[in-house]
């Protein structure tokens, strides 16, 4: 009995990690996602080239919005590829 | 009544011919064939900027992305020469415009999208910052 009491004096430290996600463009304040820079619209995107959903990326919905379809025309001129394998 | 009648007619007239005349902004990327040369280029190039200006529209810019490497391959190609036109013209141009690249076998691919005034005000940031970059 003691020493089961013994293990519960204590509370047991569990991390609380605060990251709190945060929509990027909002604190940025960035109003028009531009389609023509592949460099940036690589940040939002898996090594497959595909779309990485908001709760992985904390976007707004508007932006993620506005995000697919900047994605979705740079695939469109040949700057992001439609399939890909090893993108990063 | 009559005079209210001509009034009338006067008003929606207006207001129609303001909605056509109604100028946009434009931009237009696209992918020339890589087997090119300068001049041709330059040609292809001159020909859609001069197309656009005899349809009432005005270039305000205009940038040479230059040889760059497709993602993936379109009509076998893997590269292509980028070009960048920023206008403002009427709507009715576009489809025009649209059909004029279609039948151009130099051209192999292009987008054309409307400016909002986000995009717009953007753009003319971007704008000023390359000619600063070439000023420096």
């Amino acid at each position: 009995m003691a020493t089961t009491d013994v293990k519960y004096l204590n509370p047991v430290d569990i991390e609380i990690k605060n990251n709190n996600k945060y929509c990027r463009f909002k604190k940025m304040g960035i109003k028009y996602i531009d389609y023509k820079d592949a460099d940036f619209l690589m940040r939002f995107l898996n090594d497959q080239g595909k779309i990485l959903p908001r709760r992985i990326t904390g976007n707004s919905l508007k932006f993620q919005r506005k995000l697919a379809i900047a994605v979705k025309r740079a695939r469109q001129i040949a700057i992001l590829p439609y399939v890909a394998d090893n993108l990063k | 009544m009559n005079r209210l009648n001509v009034f009338i007619k006067f008003a929606a007239h207006k207001i129609i011919n303001f909605k056509i005349s109604n100028m946009n902004n434009y931009e237009t990327v696209f992918i020339m064939n890589p087997v090119l040369s300068e001049d041709q280029i330059k040609e292809t190039v001159n020909k859609f900027v001069s197309f656009i200006k005899t349809h009432k529209g005005t270039v305000n810019h205009e940038e040479n992305w230059g040889l760059k490497k497709l993602k993936y391959t379109i009509q076998k190609k893997k590269t292509g020469f980028y070009y960048l036109l920023d206008f403002v013209s009427e709507g009715k141009l576009i489809n025009n415009l649209e059909v004029e690249f279609k039948r151009d076998e130099r051209v192999i691919r292009w987008k054309t999208i409307k400016l909002d005034k986000f995009a717009l005000e953007y753009s003319i940031k971007r704008r000023n910052k390359l000619s600063n970059n070439k000023k420096a």
